[in-house]
């Protein structure tokens, strides 16, 4: 067992840790925040996004041991004082979801992937800072799934929000 | 997953001082968890590398890049350098997995994942590496997405794994050369050289020693031309390739080819340098026939298996097309 | 109005049944599957597994559990030692967390004496037979008029068969579930299942239990498309690991043990047989399917009903032939039947415009029916022709150039294509009650929203029905201990809760606002006899490289009738996710079986690949007006399924245009291109 202190959604938390235990596992089991969601276990749809010292990434890959002293944003953490974070807001008047399984993902997905620089995979001119046109948010978006096929809507309300919206 | 101690190595001779047998080093942990996971791995101490002193990408006296192995893959892609002076890197970087794993896989663990091979992944399966001489089930079985050169089908111990790595396609075709530390040596190891072909050692996936452990990426300076990396795949985004290439060309001002560069991914157990298609190319005119020449002589050394004939014919335009593409 | 649960869904307050609580803290139950697909299990060693920390408990099929009615083999968890396929649950471990359950059922040694398997689907499989009938309680073959002689006269032909490959559902909420018992023996169940009522009474069943000692709650459903229709052994697990280990017991399974768990959508080869005349009237057709399902249970998918309400022809046949295999059993997946049904038909009617000279919209127009071909019932309503016009202004149609290979667009052959789509317009009984409270309505119903939005859709019914704001009404489901009602399934959703829910607002109103009730099972079986179906129109335009085989899909559209539409942001969302989940099937789905190891391969989501947010671009899906009084009180046609029909047939004839290349086998993916 393993002590480790991180912080999710601004609360510090000291933990004893089985080294096994992921990310996620720690945050859905141990801390009882089940926003963040496990779809597959192994960083293949993106259901466990959560943001990591300000940086999206999978937290079923993230064993919680390795993560001592980081800060963590889930998607309940999102929202500043009771109102919707625009992103959030943004993907209920674009019916962005269906069955919501895959939202908190790709909420904190979109809000680390707007706080990103430099080109995508489809990107013409690598030394430009691309615009986030609907090409370049699918590209960016591509690492969380959605099988209820949301996609349209999503890709929707995230083009409301990149000029607007910083995490 | 098996239990296992944990510690943050603070300098490399710290985390080699550490290995033992059944120590894995940690980077991102984007492969190495998945695998534990699965069971296939199953290291009994785990030593997070991930927050040496490897993560700058700095400019080398010599005019190249020396790249330390704990960078991130979206850091790397992103790094001003990388896209004005190794475009080919950078485009292999953003086709890789996901924003979520790019953002957290290191450059060195990048370079050691392994095969996504399905028979690999499944430790109920069969299979010459994982378990040298349990059979290689996907011979007969699916191997549509595994090798068509290099491979051991027909041995004792075959193998028909490919590498799944972009990065190290790119820094195959770049002649990049591995820094590495182990217990008691410090070495350099070219790429291509890092990874090996099956051979009569499927379980050996690279020429690393146990304990060895990557601390930096350099390459030489860029050379002359255009480049790019293209990558084949069934879906348009977050899948591993069919075929990809990574290729380079200089064309001079009479429509001769100069330096000519291609690697390939999807293909083979280890990234796979075309030497014969580099060669047919430098010095012939840069001309879809000269493309297409050098890409059937290339492929000529294909042994496809049963079902994935297709790589070969894929193989060959790809290249073709991407030198075209690159000396318009 | 947005969707009810908006916030929560948002928020990530919505919880799933695995995120649910039980009173005490809940144990951790890991499955243990076979790794034959036949055979005979000799022992079951758990010495290892209780060495490790934090074990609980230990099920073993060599140590049957008392069970009650074992009418489904999948649910009659460890009652046989006999292997039917890969994957097969033959123990499972209860231990404290999940890595010791996940490492404790990792040490648990089987030993089986394998049998033979059988596993490949093929044409001529010796074992193939007719079923009695295929799901739904349809004919499994029917046939009328002459349809040799309509061949023999026919002036064009097409005799071509289409294949498609096992498909999963993977919906992204992995199968899971909380059990735990109480005192007096009552068992609480939160589950992720399509239907709270059904699952509760099969629980019940299956553990030799009372209904009324079974309660399953399911607020919400990370999606199921079938798969979550029927009750899995997921939820059988934890009911036998909380009563052994003497505590709640929680179970999700992984993603690779969905694939062999939870259902999947069976291969077919179907031969598809047309004829026309001179004017491109059909003047024979035939669908001949050969499909499969597990040694000991039976699913028959019904992937030859359409062709019986499609077009008119003077003679049809359909036939479905099953093989039994060592494979685990196919289910329900997104519009059973119609999915791979319409796949060939639809291909098939694509070929047979070319071989006639016909522009494929116009040959679906001549042979449009003025009756249900196969029944002779009249359609409660059908506006296929008027979505195929529709369809083809919107898209660009007219004038297009049918000879294929033509049009280049730098590295890409650019193509279109078209399909009709169909899915049958049913309801079935359900029950609901009403009544008033703090100054507003609360309707309860044990139905379940799984991602269609049939919280909202009801609250809309129920308000308009009481003639009030929605905001004034509140509907409670996903609760079997709430008024019996249908599963989410069948595109019957909306239509089978809506009807009573309207009959239990339209009660409250006569009772002057005591308590309104309904149950619909007397109209639902008045229901005169009509052909009762959704029709669409699909239109594709691809892009090629031929150099590599590449696909991209830049414009889908899918034009329908569907009765009355509840809301306009709900149902576009269901008809553009059903022609996502098409353009998957077309280009990507299909999970690998592997016939010297007898089971599946793939089976992750890296391996099985579904549409990602990159391969969705333009997709768009819009819908005609049609009154149908025929139907329910709303007039609405159920739409979860239609938009997957038509999609892949529309894809693959698209591709066709592009390249002259006639790919017969989905998906459609580079290395056939290639070949």
């Amino acid at each position: 067992m393993n002590e480790v202190t991180i912080g999710v959604n601004g609360v510090l938390h000291r933990l004893t840790v089985d080294p096994r235990t992921s990310l996620l596992d720690l945050l859905r089991e141990r801390l009882g925040l089940t926003g963040t969601k496990k779809g597959c276990d192994h960083g293949q749809c993106g259901a466990c996004t959560v943001l990591i010292d300000g940086r999206r990434a999978n937290a079923c890959l993230a064993l919680a041991v390795a993560h001592d002293g980081a800060a963590v944003t889930t998607v309940e953490g999102l929202a500043a004082n009771g109102d919707l974070h625009p992103l959030q807001d943004a993907f209920i008047r674009h019916d962005a979801f269906q069955c919501g399984y895959c939202t908190p993902g790709q909420l904190c997905s979109a809000a680390g992937m707007l706080g990103e620089s430099g080109p995508s995979a489809i990107t013409a001119d690598l030394e430009t800072e691309p615009a986030l046109t609907p090409g370049e948010i699918r590209e960016r978006m591509s690492g969380n799934l959605c099988r209820c096929g949301a996609y349209v809507n999503i890709v929707r309300a995230i083009g409301e929000i990149t000029e607007t919206a910083r995490p | 997953m098996r239990t296992f101690t944990y510690t943050r190595a603070r300098h490399a001779s710290d985390a080699v001082a550490r290995f033992r047998t059944g120590t894995a080093y940690l980077g991102g942990g984007t492969n190495l968890v998945d695998l534990m996971r699965l069971g296939v791995a199953t290291p009994d101490q785990l030593v997070d590398v991930s927050r040496l002193p490897h993560d700058q990408v700095e400019p080398t006296p010599g005019g190249g890049l020396r790249i330390g192995a704990a960078v991130r893959n979206s850091d790397l892609a992103a790094h001003p350098l990388v896209r004005a002076d190794y475009p080919m890197l950078a485009r292999a970087l953003l086709s890789g997995a996901s924003g979520q794993i790019r953002n957290m896989a290191t450059v060195g663990g990048n370079l050691l994942q392994r095969t996504r091979c399905a028979y690999f992944q499944d430790t109920l399966m069969p299979c010459n590496k994982r378990l040298p001489g349990s059979g290689c089930p996907a011979v007969d079985g699916d191997h549509e997405n595994l090798a068509i050169l290099g491979h051991s089908a027909g041995d004792e111990l075959a193998c028909v794994a490919t590498h799944p790595s972009d990065l190290a396609v790119a820094l195959t075709a770049l002649d990049a050369q591995v820094h590495v530390t182990g217990p008691g040596t410090t070495r350099v190891i070219p790429m291509p050289g890092l990874h090996r072909l099956p051979g009569a050692e499927p379980h050996r996936d690279t020429v690393l020693a146990p304990g060895e452990l990557i601390t930096a990426i350099e390459l030489p300076p860029p050379p002359p031309g255009r480049s790019t990396y293209r990558k084949v795949r069934e879906r348009a985004s977050f899948a591993f390739a069919l075929v990809s290439v990574a290729a380079l060309i200089e064309v001079a001002d009479d429509g001769t080819a100069g330096t000519c560069r291609v690697a390939l991914g999807g293909v083979a157990h280890a990234p796979w340098r075309a030497f014969s298609a580099e060669r047919t190319v430098a010095g012939a005119p840069a001309t879809a026939e000269t493309f297409a020449r050098a890409a059937a002589a290339e492929l000529s050394q294909a042994a496809p298996l049963a079902r994935n004939g297709y790589k070969v014919t894929l193989a060959r335009n790809l290249i073709a097309a991407t030198l075209e593409e690159l000396s318009r | 109005m947005n969707r009810v649960e908006a916030v929560d869904k948002v928020t990530g307050r919505a919880m799933y049944a695995y995120e649910q609580r039980a009173d005490q803290a809940a144990a951790y139950a890991y499955p243990v599957q076979s790794a034959t697909a036949s055979g005979h299990v000799r022992t079951v060693n758990f010495a290892a597994a209780w060495h490790m920390p934090g074990m609980l408990a230990a099920l073993s099929c060599t140590d049957p559990p008392e069970l009650g009615s074992a009418e489904d083999p999948e649910l009659a968890l460890f009652t046989t030692r006999e292997i039917s396929y890969r994957g097969q649950l033959v123990a499972a471990v209860v231990a404290d967390t999940l890595e010791n359950a996940r490492a404790a059922a990792a040490a648990v040694l089987v030993t089986i004496d394998r049998h033979q398997h059988d596993v490949r689907l093929r044409a001529d499989h010796p074992g193939l037979y007719t079923p009695d009938q295929v799901n739904p309680g349809l004919p499994a073959a029917t046939s009328y008029g002459d349809v040799a002689a309509g061949l023999a006269a026919a002036a064009a032909r097409v005799d071509v068969t289409y294949t498609t490959p096992v498909q999963h559902n993977n919906p992204m909420e992995p199968h899971a579930a909380l059990a735990s018992w109480d005192a007096g023996g009552n068992l609480t169940v939160y589950d992720s299942t399509q239907g709270p009522s059904f699952d509760r009474d099969t629980i019940a069943r299956v553990l030799g239990l009372p209904p009324g000692r079974v309660r399953v709650i399911s607020p919400h459903v990370g999606g199921g498309f079938g798969s979550k229709g029927t009750t899995r052994p997921h939820a059988i697990l934890a009911a036998l690991a909380a009563r052994a280990a003497g505590r709640p017991v929680k179970v999700a399974l992984t993603r690779q043990q969905m694939f062999e768990l939870t259902g999947y959508r069976t291969p077919t080869i179907q031969r598809v047989t047309l004829g026309a005349d001179t004017s491109g009237r059909l003047t024979a057709v035939a669908h001949d399917v050969v499909e499969q399902t597990a040694i000991r249970t039976e699913f028959a998918e019904q992937t030859a009903a359409c062709t019986r309400v499609m077009y008119a022809s003077p003679a049809m046949r359909t036939t479905h032939r099953l093989a039994r295999l060592n494979m685990p059993a196919p289910s329900w997946m997104r519009a059973p039947g119609e999915t791979p049904g319409m796949y060939a038909l639809e291909s098939a009617m694509d070929e047979l415009a070319c071989a006639a000279g016909l522009d494929p919209v116009e040959l679906r127009i001549r042979n449009e029916p003025v009756t249900e071909p196969d029944s002779g019932l009249p359609f409660s309503s059908r506006n296929l022709v008027a979505c195929l016009r529709e369809g083809a202004r919107r898209f660009g149609w007219d004038g297009r150039d049918p000879c294929p290979g033509l049009r280049r667009d730098g590295r890409w052959l650019t193509g279109t294509g078209v399909a009709a789509s169909t899915y049958p317009a049913r309801r079935q009984p359900s029950r609901a009650t009403a009544l008033v409270l703090d100054g507003g309505f609360v309707v309860r119903i044990a139905a379940a929203d799984v991602g269609t939005g049939a919280r909202t859709a009801l609250t809309q019914i129920a308000a308009e029905t009481l003639g009030t704001s929605p905001d004034r009404v509140q509907v409670e489901l996903g609760d079997s201990d709430l008024p019996r009602a249908w599963l989410a399934g069948g595109s019957m959703g909306t239509a089978s809760w809506g009807s009573a829910v309207v009959k239990a607002c339209e009660d409250l109103l006569k009772n002057e606002g005591a308590l309104g009730s309904a149950d619909t099972a007397e109209d639902v079986a008045a229901d005169s006899s009509f052909a009762r179906h959704a029709f669409g129109a699909q239109f594709a335009e691809v892009h090629v490289d031929t150099g590599t085989g590449e696909v991209r899909v830049p414009r889908l559209l899918g034009v329908f009738a569907a009765g009355r539409i509840i809301d306009a942001t709900l149902a576009r969302s269901q008809f553009i996710g059903g022609m996502t989940m098409g353009l998957g099937m077309a280009l990507m789905e299909g999970t690998f079986v592997d016939e010297a190891q007898g089971g599946f391969v793939r089976k992750d989501l890296a391996q099985y690949h579904i549409a990602t947010c990159a391969d969705v671009q333009d997709v768009d899906a819009v819908w005609l007006e049609e009154t149908d009084s025929h139907l329910n009180p709303m007039g609405s046609k159920g739409i979860g399924e239609i938009g997957i029909t038509g999609t892949a047939a529309a894809i693959g004839n698209a591709v066709y245009h592009a390249t002259g290349r006639r790919i017969r086998d989905l998906p459609i993916t580079p290395a056939k291109l290639l070949a």
